[in-house]
């Protein structure tokens, strides 16, 4: 493969994302060709030297952020015809509603998960707090003489702070995984963008 | 190595490599060979990120009749350098404390 054949396979694969974006890049892999052609390599093996062009294009993909790439593919890159046009604005009460509604379900789903998360960590918090309440208050009871609930109070009090450390690991966990989840999703998407090889 | 203190050293080393003189892409990879091996589109990221960070400036010049771009170190780019020497050399110590462990 020379250096003629690898632009033209990346643009190839990349022509859904933003022209600008991918022309940056496209220009940098080509100095890079040829300050190694320069350095004694024959073309082929410059570009065999940078990869293979479709980790290259997937992970061009990767890097542009997903909302300049949404951007890129509304405004559309050739001219409506006018049919197309009062086609898409007779129907949009129906493709339109279809599409929010469709949006509003990924967003509630997505959002739940998030839920789930933030429900965790304020149960860790209610543990870590109800901890040291526990204490002063059997304290207290211990003071005004009764015994038992005292060393109910500050056996719970104890207890909740254990667990509040535990929980405290659990939360994070889970979060972490939130975040690793959104990552991957944003990936996925990104990478639906990029056109396999024919 | 860990994923974060890999970017953060790669930054370091592209930094240190425009120290001395401008340079560009292919000098900059050459240059960190022996010390740290990293890909173009890698590369591409990190001088995209410096550039936004005002760590760095870019211009294109000719060269053998075609362009290339080169790469400036900024007073905040140096700052950085530096700031990461006042950090390494905590590290360092807790590293020489950790590996006397085990040679005990």
């Amino acid at each position: 493969m020379n250096k003629e054949q690898f632009t033209n396979a990346l643009r190839e694969r990349l022509s859904a994302l933003p022209k600008q974006e991918v022309e940056e890049r496209i220009d940098f892999f080509c100095e890079m060709i040829d300050d190694r052609v320069e350095d004694g390599l024959t073309e082929e093996m410059a570009v065999k030297d940078i990869g293979s062009v479709d980790e290259i294009a997937l992970q061009i993909a990767d890097e542009i952020p997903l909302p300049k790439i949404i951007s890129n593919k509304i405004k559309g890159t050739r001219k409506r015809k006018a049919w197309e046009i009062v086609f898409l604005a007779v129907g949009f009460p129906i493709w339109g509603a279809l599409l929010i509604s469709a949006l509003a379900v990924i967003f509630s789903l997505y959002a739940s998960l998030w839920a789930i998360v933030a429900s965790l960590w304020s149960c860790d918090i209610a543990f870590a707090l109800s901890a040291p309440l526990g204490v002063v208050v059997g304290i207290t009871s211990m003071l005004s003489g009764d015994m038992s609930t005292a060393f109910v109070l500050i056996g719970a009090g104890i207890t909740l702070a254990g667990i509040s450390i535990f929980f405290f690991f659990a939360c994070k966990i889970a979060t972490r995984g939130m975040v690793l989840l959104t990552k991957k999703t944003l990936s996925a998407i990104k990478r639906c963008f990029v056109r396999k090889d024919k | 190595m860990d994923i974060q203190l890999k970017r953060g050293l790669l930054d370091i080393c592209v930094l240190r490599a425009i120290k001395n003189e401008d340079s560009y892409g292919y000098k900059i990879i050459k240059d960190m060979k022996p010390y740290i091996e990293m890909s173009e589109s890698t590369l591409y990221t990190i001088l995209k990120r410096l550039e936004l960070a005002k760590m760095l400036t870019v211009r294109t010049s000719e060269h053998d009749g075609r362009l290339r771009k080169y790469y400036h170190i900024t007073k905040l780019g140096l700052d950085r350098i530096e700031e990461f020497k006042n950090e390494w050399r905590e590290v360092m110590t807790i590293y020489q404390f950790v590996i006397k462990e085990d040679e005990e």
